[in-house]
């Protein structure tokens, strides 16, 4: 799996972080994604997949790799 | 034997398509039908009053799904067709043209239509529901043309804000005390105040609109209630929405302010309702309610996704929602009762950059951060705790 953010588009929800916070956090000014493991282990992926469902501004993309 | 039935889902924006996009993603491997009454591939609604209006996103920033993506999800796409029909004892939803479509299981995401007011039909005046509404106001506000905002909760201070940071002469009147009071209460409505006016724009308060005025067919301006009028080349309306369930009178099913379902937002046998149509009992905080916020679109349309395919678990999310205007980007989780006490726990109203708290009964049922985004997700886990009423830290 592979994680791709979009810090344009992110709005600072924290939706992804109450998801899965082993993958993203908020930076500490304005509370924009930033990714802290873009390749994340099998058992956070359903937790992921969450996240990039949820994320009110569409700012998570989800690469599925076989 | 009889031929196998889909699941229908009737509304293709935010709930439809993410409880489609969840059938599919556990393994639903049926029939499935998606209409929408808009002929656009299914798009994301908050930006339209935001980056759209202003201009600087572009509307392919706010697609839903790629089409490799509606591809995947191998349904049968109804676009530009309205149900005006419901069916509950035979299931079959109707179409407008008289086209039925019979279900198995039908899923209710058809969303809000906005509120009009007489005269709502005038040129120059403007509703923003859809993306060619925002197209066409962003169009017209290019000519600079003197607005006039009607409504003043999360869509009509959003315009207001957008209008005014194109350099326009912008007016933003509601009956109420002050912007966005019905949402978020007396104090915090008066920083939202504070923020248009100090921003330039002007507010007229406690003051409903009486008539619009115009010449021929086209708005000149707005008379308010206390006799005084403002003039305007363009109105906006921004006075709420109800939920879209006409196509459902007659059908039997529980309606009131929106479809009633139950805790697992179920309103019939195989039937549910999801996004901001649906009215639900909320679990965590022991009430009815009916949420117009995009996050509650796809996790009720993914909680009843799962209900439908057996799940049986009553959805009782904590609500989160979120505004930007200007530099201020207010956002909230819980709920907030026009009665509950508001407390601000850091930062102060004045500076605006705050959290609050929002007692009710003793207990805290929401939180409110204006430019605090981390702080107030720290601070959720005190909704999720129903955590007692707390004095400031």
């Amino acid at each position: 799996m592979k994680v791709i953010i979009d810090q344009s588009k992110c709005i600072g929800s924290g939706q992804c972080v109450l998801s899965a916070a082993e993958v993203f956090d908020q930076r500490d000014e304005d509370g924009i994604v930033t990714l802290l493991n873009a390749d994340p282990p099998p058992e956070l992926h359903e937790a992921v997949r969450h996240a990039a469902a949820v994320c009110p501004a569409l700012a998570i993309t989800v690469r599925e790799q076989p | 034997m009889s031929r196998p039935k889909p699941i229908v889902i009737v509304g293709a924006s935010a709930a439809g398509l993410s409880a489609a996009q969840t059938l599919r993603g556990r393994g639903y491997d049926g029939l499935l039908t998606l209409i929408g009454d808009e002929q656009q591939l299914p798009y994301d609604r908050p930006p339209l009053s935001k980056q759209i209006l202003a201009g600087t996103w572009t509307p392919d920033k706010i697609v839903l799904a790629s089409d490799a993506g509606l591809d995947k999800l191998d349904a049968e796409l109804l676009l530009g067709r309205s149900a005006v029909g419901l069916d509950v004892a035979e299931r079959g939803v109707v179409l407008d043209g008289g086209q039925r479509i019979d279900f198995d299981a039908l899923i209710i995401a058809t969303g809000v239509v906005p509120r009009r007011l007489p005269g709502a039909g005038l040129a120059g005046v403007h509703l923003l529901r859809t993306l060619d509404d925002a197209l066409s106001l962003r169009a017209h506000l290019l000519g600079r043309p003197r607005v006039v905002v009607v409504g003043a909760g999360f869509l009509g201070t959003e315009i207001a804000a957008v209008a005014r940071g194109m350099g326009l002469d912008v007016t933003l009147v509601d009956p109420r005390p002050a912007p966005m009071q019905p949402q978020l209460g007396d104090r915090i409505g008066a920083v939202v105040a504070d923020l248009h006016t100090d921003h330039g724009t002007s507010l007229r308060c406690s003051v409903g609109v009486r008539r619009f005025i115009a010449a021929a067919t086209r708005v000149t301006g707005v008379e308010l209630t206390d006799g005084s009028v403002l003039d305007a080349d363009l109105v906006v309306l921004a006075v709420g929405a109800s939920p879209a369930v006409g196509w459902l009178a007659g059908s039997g099913l529980p309606l009131g302010d929106g479809v009633q379902c139950d805790a697992h937002c179920r309103v019939a046998p195989q039937i549910y309702a999801a996004g901001d149509v649906a009215s639900w009992y909320n679990n965590h905080f022991h009430t009815r309610m009916r949420v117009e916020h995009r996050v509650n679109a796809t996790e009720q349309a993914m909680a009843v996704a799962g209900n439908l395919l057996g799940d049986n678990r009553a959805y009782a999310p904590v609500p989160y929602f979120w505004s930007d205007q200007y530099d201020a980007r207010i956002q909230a989780y819980g709920i907030f009762p026009p009665e509950a006490e508001m407390t601000v726990l850091q930062g102060d109203l004045a500076s605006r950059r705050f959290v609050a708290s929002y007692s009710h009964h003793g207990t805290v049922v929401g939180v409110l951060g204006w430019n605090s985004p981390r702080e107030l997700r720290a601070l959720r886990q005190l909704v999720v705790d129903r955590a007692p009423s707390s004095p400031p830290m």
